[in-house]
C-alpha cells in the first residue's frame, strides 16, 4: 500500500486560528455584560450589527478578489474586527456611523491590504479614527449615560429604534459625557473635587466604566491564561500609561487621575484586545513591550494635550507605523551567539 | 541536586510513550535476510570486503572504510552474502544505496571474537581502535563515528561528558528501555568513554517523564562521581544543544560544536555498544527499536539485527495492514515518512511509528500567517520562525540567512504551534537548500572562471612561444631561401619551373642527381673517395631534414589551428569560418610537405638501394 508521505513535524497542535479568534471572542463577553449592565442595549446592539456587517463585507470582498469565501470566513478575524468596533463606538452612535467603520476596516484596511495578515494596521482602530474624524458630533454626544439596564436605561426597542432612525445625536436624556471627557475639560477650571461631583463618575471612580474595565482586564487575563496573546503588549501599554501619568500628572486637581486613566476610558479593552491583534503589533517580546509602551505613552499624551478625550485609536495606529521600525531593531538573540542580529544584510543596524 | 537551566521555547505535545513502554525489549529473532546499507554513518561509505556467495560468521566484518572517515559493518548473524546491491535504505528522499544482503544460515555462529577484560590496562588508542572496529557510529540520529568524536582537538578539552537519556520525542522509548533494562552496560560504556576523556563531570540527563529508567541508573551508578540529572519534560530538551544548556548553562557557539566549551554528548544506546564491544569484543550488530503507533497491536521494543527490514519489526508488533496510514522512521516530530516497509533497521534506528490516519492526520490547509509570534514562543534556538519564513517564501534568502536560519536545529516546535497550519520547517528546508544550490553554483562559477582565467593565460602563454617559433623559422627560412635562391637560379637556368613544389623536387633530384654521381664517382676501386666539391654527401642529409622539419612545423601548426578552431566552434566565436579556412589551408599544407618527405625518401632509397653494394 502506499503511506501517506510528508514532511515533518507530523504531530500539531489543535488550536488553529479560528479557534484563537473564537477565544478572543469569548473572552470579551464579559466586558460586554458589563457594557450592557451599566449602559443599556446600545454595545450589544451595535456589536451585533457590526460582526454581522463585518462579515458581509469580508465575503463580498473574498468574493471579489476570487478567494475561497467559505475558507475565510471561518477563521472569525472579521467577526473579531466587528466585535471590536462594536465595543468602542457610543452607544447611540447611528447606524451609519458604525456601517461605514465596519466596512472601511474591513475593505480598506483589511482586504484591499490583501486580506487577513497583510495589513499593516489595525482594521477595527482604522475604521474607529475615520468616524471618529469625520462624525465628531456623532462620536462624541452619544455615549450613554450610565444606568442600570433594569434600572432607568432605555429598553431595547427604543434603543434599536435610535440607531436605526439614523439620527445624529440621541435624546438628550440618554446621553452624558463621558467621565475622560468630562474631566479633561472641567479641570481647568474646576478642583478635582468639584467635577468629580459630576454623574458621570458615580460613587466610586467612574461609574459603570470600573466594571466595564474591569471585565475587559479578566477577559485579558484569561487570554494570557490560555496563551492566546502573550503579556508583553499590555504590560507595556499599561506600564506605560502608568508611568506618564504618575511622572506628569500626579496633581489630580490639573490632570486626571491615573485611577480615571486605567480605569475610565478604552484603555483595558484596548491593552488587551485592540492592541494585541497580532497583524499589526511588533513581533518579538522585546518588541511588544516597546509597542505597547509607546501605545500607552501616546495614549497620556494624546489624552492629557490632545484634542480628544480618548486616543487608544490614534495611538495604536501610530504605533502601527512604527512596527517595521521596531521589528528592525528588536530581534532575539539567537541561541549560540553574542548578539542579536539587526537590521538587513550587510548592514550593522 | 544538580543545578539546571532552562532554555527558551520549547513545547509539549501529548507523549504516547505509555504504549510502546508496558512490554519489555523483545529480541526480533533473525529475518529471512538483512540488508546492510554501506553507509550508515556521517563520513565515507564502507567498502565490501567480502565477494557474493561468501560465508561469514556472525560479528565478521564484511565491510570497511580503507580511506576517509567511517566504521566498518558487521554480519549480525552467520550466512551467506547473496548480493551486493542498491536497495532502498532509510532515507528522507526514499533513495537506495548500496547493500550488502545476507541470507542467514540459522547457526548463528560467531567468529572469534576477543573481550578485553581490564581495558585500563591498554593505551587509550587502543581502546579507540576497538570501538572502531566494533562499527560504532552514534546511534542517536546523525551517526557521527564515535571513535572519532572521542578524541576531539587537543585544544578541545572535555570538561564535562554528558550521556543524553532525555529522549524527548513522543512515542520513542528505546532509550527509556535500554536504560530501564541495561542501566549496568549504560553506565559501563559511560565509564569507558570518561576513561578515555578524563572530565572533570560525567551527568546523565533524563526527562522526568522516565522514572523506572531515572531509579535504574540511580541504582546503577551508586558510589560513582555520575550525576543523575532529572530535567523537566519539554520539547526539545534532547536536542544536543538544548540538553548542554540545561545541564550547564552553557551555549555550543553559532556553527561550533560541544566540544568548543568543553562539553560532549553521548548516545545512550551508543554507551551500550561500547561496552558489549570492549567487554564482549562485540560488534555493533543489534540496537534497541521502537515500533509503536495505532496500527499495531502489541506496540513495544525490540532488540532487532542490524538490516533486519521494519516489514519484519512491524509484523512481530502486529501490524494491521488495513489502518496504517503512515510509516515514521523516528518521532513524530523530527521523523520522517517511509515510502516502503522494506527498508532495513541501521544503526541510527530508533523508532517506526505505524500511524493510523486519525492519529497522524493530515494537516488542515495552510492559512495566512498572522504573526502572532507563537511560533518564536516555542522556538528552542530563539530565531524568528515567523520573519525567516517570508523570507524564504519571498526566496530572500540572504535576509533569512541573516536571521540566522542556519542555526535552525528543524526541531518542528514552530510548526508544531502554528495556528495557521504553515509548514514552516518545510520551508526552512527549502531555502537551506536553495542556499546551498546556490553556494555550489557561485564555487562551480568560481571554478569556471578560474578555468577560464588559466585558459587565458596558457593562450597567450602559447602565442608568445608560437611568436618566438615563428621568428626562428622565418630566420630558417630566411637561410634556408638564401640557399633555394641559390639553387633556383641554377634550377632556372635549366629552365624548370620554380614553384615551390618543383623547386622542391627540383632539390630533391639534385640531391639524387649528385648521389649518383657520386656513386658513378665512387665506382671505380680507387681507395681514396675523392669528394665532388660541387655535390659532398653531407648535403645530402639537411635536405631530408629541413623536410621532415617542414612537415613537423606544418603539422604543429595544423593542430594549434585546429584546437583554436575547436576552442572557436565550442565558443561560437565568430571567427570560426576563417579558421575553418586557415585549417584547410595548412591540411594542404602538411599533406604537400608529406608527399614531397615521402616523394624524397623513396628517392632517397632508390639511390641508396642503387649505391649499397659499393659501401
Amino acid at each position: 500500500m502506499a503511506f501517506v508521505q510528508q514532511s515533518s513535524p507530523h504531530a500539531h497542535s489543535a488550536r488553529p486560528t479560528s479557534r484563537v479568534m473564537l477565544w478572543v471572542l469569548i473572552a470579551a463577553l464579559p466586558g460586554l455584560l458589563a457594557q450592557t449592565l451599566f449602559f443599556g442595549w446600545g454595545n450589544l446592539i451595535n456589536v451585533v450589527f457590526c460582526v454581522g456587517l463585518a462579515i458581509a463585507s469580508e465575503a463580498a470582498l473574498l468574493k471579489l478578489r476570487k478567494k475561497p469565501v467559505a475558507f475565510f470566513i471561518k477563521d472569525n478575524t472579521a467577526a473579531v474586527t466587528g466585535l471590536l468596533l462594536g465595543l468602542s463606538l457610543p452607544q447611540f452612535a447611528p447606524w451609519w456611523v458604525s456601517a461605514v467603520a465596519v466596512i472601511s476596516a474591513i475593505v480598506v484596511a483589511k482586504q484591499l491590504y490583501g486580506g487577513l495578515g497583510s495589513n499593516p494596521f489595525n482594521p477595527a482602530m482604522v475604521g474607529y479614527a475615520l468616524v471618529l474624524v469625520s462624525f465628531p458630533v456623532a462620536m462624541t454626544t452619544n455615549w450613554a449615560e450610565p444606568a442600570m439596564l433594569w434600572d432607568g436605561a432605555p429598553g431595547f426597542g427604543e434603543t434599536l429604534a435610535t440607531i436605526a432612525s439614523g439620527q445624529q445625536t440621541a435624546l438628550d436624556g440618554w446621553t452624558m459625557a463621558t467621565p475622560l471627557d468630562e474631566y479633561k475639560h472641567k479641570i481647568n477650571t474646576h478642583t478635582a473635587a468639584e467635577v468629580l461631583n459630576h454623574p458621570t463618575f458615580g460613587a466610586g471612580i467612574a461609574k459603570g466604566w470600573e466594571w466595564v474595565n474591569a471585565a475587559f482586564l479578566a477577559g485579558g487575563l484569561l487570554l494570557i491564561g490560555l496563551r492566546i496573546i502573550s503579556w508583553h503588549i499590555p504590560a507595556g501599554f499599561l506600564g506605560g500609561l502608568i508611568v506618564m501619568s504618575v511622572a506628569f500628572g500626579s496633581n489630580a486637581d490639573l490632570y486626571t487621575p491615573l485611577s480615571l486613566h486605567l480605569l475610565a476610558g478604552g484603555t483595558m479593552l484596548g491593552a488587551f484586545f485592540i492592541a494585541t491583534d497580532p497583524v499589526s503589533a511588533a513581533t518579538s517580546h522585546q518588541g511588544k513591550l516597546i509597542y505597547g509602551a509607546g501605545i500607552g505613552i501616546l495614549i497620556y499624551l494624546i489624552r492629557t494635550w490632545g484634542n480628544y478625550p480618548d486616543a487608544v485609536a490614534f495611538s495604536v495606529l501610530l504605533m502601527n507605523f512604527a512596527v517595521p521600525f521596531i521589528d528592525h531593531y528588536t530581534p532575539p538573540r539567537t541561541y549560540g551567539h553574542h548578539k542579536a542580529r539587526r537590521g538587513v544584510p550587510g548592514s550593522q543596524g | 541536586m544538580t543545578q539546571l537551566w532552562d532554555f527558551s521555547g520549547g513545547i509539549h505535545p501529548p507523549e504516547h510513550k505509555d504504549v510502546s513502554t508496558a512490554r519489555p525489549i523483545r529480541n526480533a529473532g533473525v529475518p529471512d535476510y538483512l540488508i546492510l546499507p554501506l553507509q550508515q554513518h556521517i563520513g565515507d561509505p564502507a567498502e565490501a570486503i567480502v565477494e557474493v556467495g561468501e560465508r561469514v560468521l556472525k560479528g565478521q566484518k564484511i565491510a570497511d572504510v580503507k580511506t576517509g572517515m567511517g566504521v566498518p559493518v558487521h554480519a549480525p548473524t552467520s550466512g551467506v552474502i547473496e548480493s551486493i546491491a542498491d536497495y532502498p535504505v532509510p532515507h528522507p528522499s526514499g533513495m537506495a544505496d548500496r547493500c550488502i544482503t545476507l541470507k542467514p544460515d540459522g547457526e548463528d555462529q560467531w567468529c572469534q571474537r576477543s573481550p578485553v577484560k581490564d581495558y585500563r590496562a591498554l593505551e587509550r588508542d587502543q581502546v579507540l581502535q576497538i570501538i572502531r572496529d566494533a562499527g560504532i557510529s552514534g546511534m542517536g540520529g546523525a551517526g557521527f563515528p564515535t571513535n572519532i568524536k572521542l578524541r576531539p582537538p587537543r585544544d578541545r578539552k572535555v570538561s564535562t561528558l554528558i550521556l543524553n537519556g532525555a529522549e524527548c520525542e513522543p512515542y520513542i522509548t528505546a532509550d527509556d528501555m535500554t536504560m530501564r533494562e541495561k542501566a549496568d552496560e549504560v553506565v559501563a560504556g559511560l565509564k569507558i568513554m570518561a576513561w578515555i576523556l578524563r572530565p572533570e563531570r560525567c551527568v546523565i540527563g533524563i526527562e522526568d517523564n522516565k522514572p523506572e529508567a531515572i531509579a535504574a541508573l540511580r541504582k546503577a551508578t551508586e558510589g560513582t562521581q555520575t550525576e543523575i540529572a532529572v530535567i523537566p519534560t519539554k520539547y526539545p530538551s534532547g536536542g544536543e544543544k538544548q540538553l548542554i544548556q540545561i545541564l550547564t548553562g552553557m551555549e555550543v557557539p553559532s556553527g561550533g560544536i560541544p566540544a568548543d566549551i568543553g562539553v560532549m554528548c553521548q548516545n545512550i544506546g551508543t554507551a551500550v555498544a561500547v561496552a558489549q564491544a570492549v567487554f564482549e569484543g562485540t560488534p555493533l550488530i543489534s540496537r534497541v527499536v521502537t515500533i509503536t503507533g495505532e496500527a499495531v497491536r502489541e506496540p513495544g521494543n525490540f532488540e532487532a539485527l542490524i538490516g533486519t527490514p521494519i516489514e519484519h519489526l512491524l509484523e512481530q508488533a502486529g501490524i494491521n495492514q488495513d489502518t496504517v496510514s503512515r510509516l515514521v522512521l523516528g518521532g513524530p516530530m523530527m521523523g520522517y515518512t517511509l515510502t516502503t516497509e522494506a527498508v532495513p533497521v541501521i544503526k541510527t534506528t530508533n523508532c517506526v511509528i505505524a500511524a493510523t490516519a486519525t492519529e497522524l492526520p493530515a494537516p488542515p490547509s495552510e492559512q495566512p500567517c498572522i504573526r502572532c509570534g507563537q511560533c518564536a514562543e516555542a522556538c528552542p534556538m530563539e530565531l524568528l520562525p515567523q520573519q525567516l519564513f517570508w523570507h524564504a517564501k519571498a526566496t530572500e534568502f540572504e535576509k533569512a540567512e541573516h536571521l540566522n536560519l542556519f542555526d535552525c536545529i528543524e526541531c518542528g516546535a514552530c510548526s508544531y504551534v502554528c495556528p495557521s497550519s504553515i509548514p514552516l520547517v518545510q520551508y526552512y528546508r527549502f531555502a537551506k537548500g536553495e542556499i546551498r544550490a546556490q553556494q555550489a553554483e557561485q564555487l562551480k562559477a568560481d571554478r569556471a572562471r578560474e578555468r577560464f582565467e588559466a585558459r587565458q593565460a596558457r593562450l597567450e602563454r602559447e602565442q608568445q612561444e608560437k611568436e618566438l617559433r615563428r621568428k626562428e623559422r622565418a630566420k630558417a627560412a630566411a637561410e634556408a631561401a638564401a640557399k633555394k635562391q641559390a639553387e633556383a637560379e641554377k634550377a632556372a637556368a635549366e629552365g624548370e619551373a620554380v614553384d615551390e613544389r618543383a623547386a622542391k623536387s627540383a632539390l630533391v633530384e639534385q640531391a639524387l642527381a649528385r648521389k649518383k654521381a657520386k656513386a658513378e664517382a665512387s665506382q671505380p676501386p680507387a681507395p681514396s673517395a675523392q669528394p665532388t666539391p660541387s655535390a659532398p654527401p653531407a648535403e645530402q642529409k639537411p635536405d631530408i631534414e629541413a623536410l621532415e622539419k617542414q612537415l613537423t612545423q606544418a603539422r604543429s601548426k595544423l593542430e594549434t589551428m585546429q584546437g583554436m578552431l575547436d576552442d572557436a566552434k565550442a565558443q561560437q566565436a565568430d571567427n570560426v569560418e576563417k579558421l575553418e579556412r586557415a585549417v584547410a589551408k595548412n591540411h594542404d599544407r602538411v599533406q604537400r610537405a608529406e608527399e614531397a618527405l615521402s616523394e624524397a625518401r623513396e628517392k632517397l632509397a632508390a639511390g641508396s638501394t642503387e649505391s649499397q653494394p659499393t659501401h
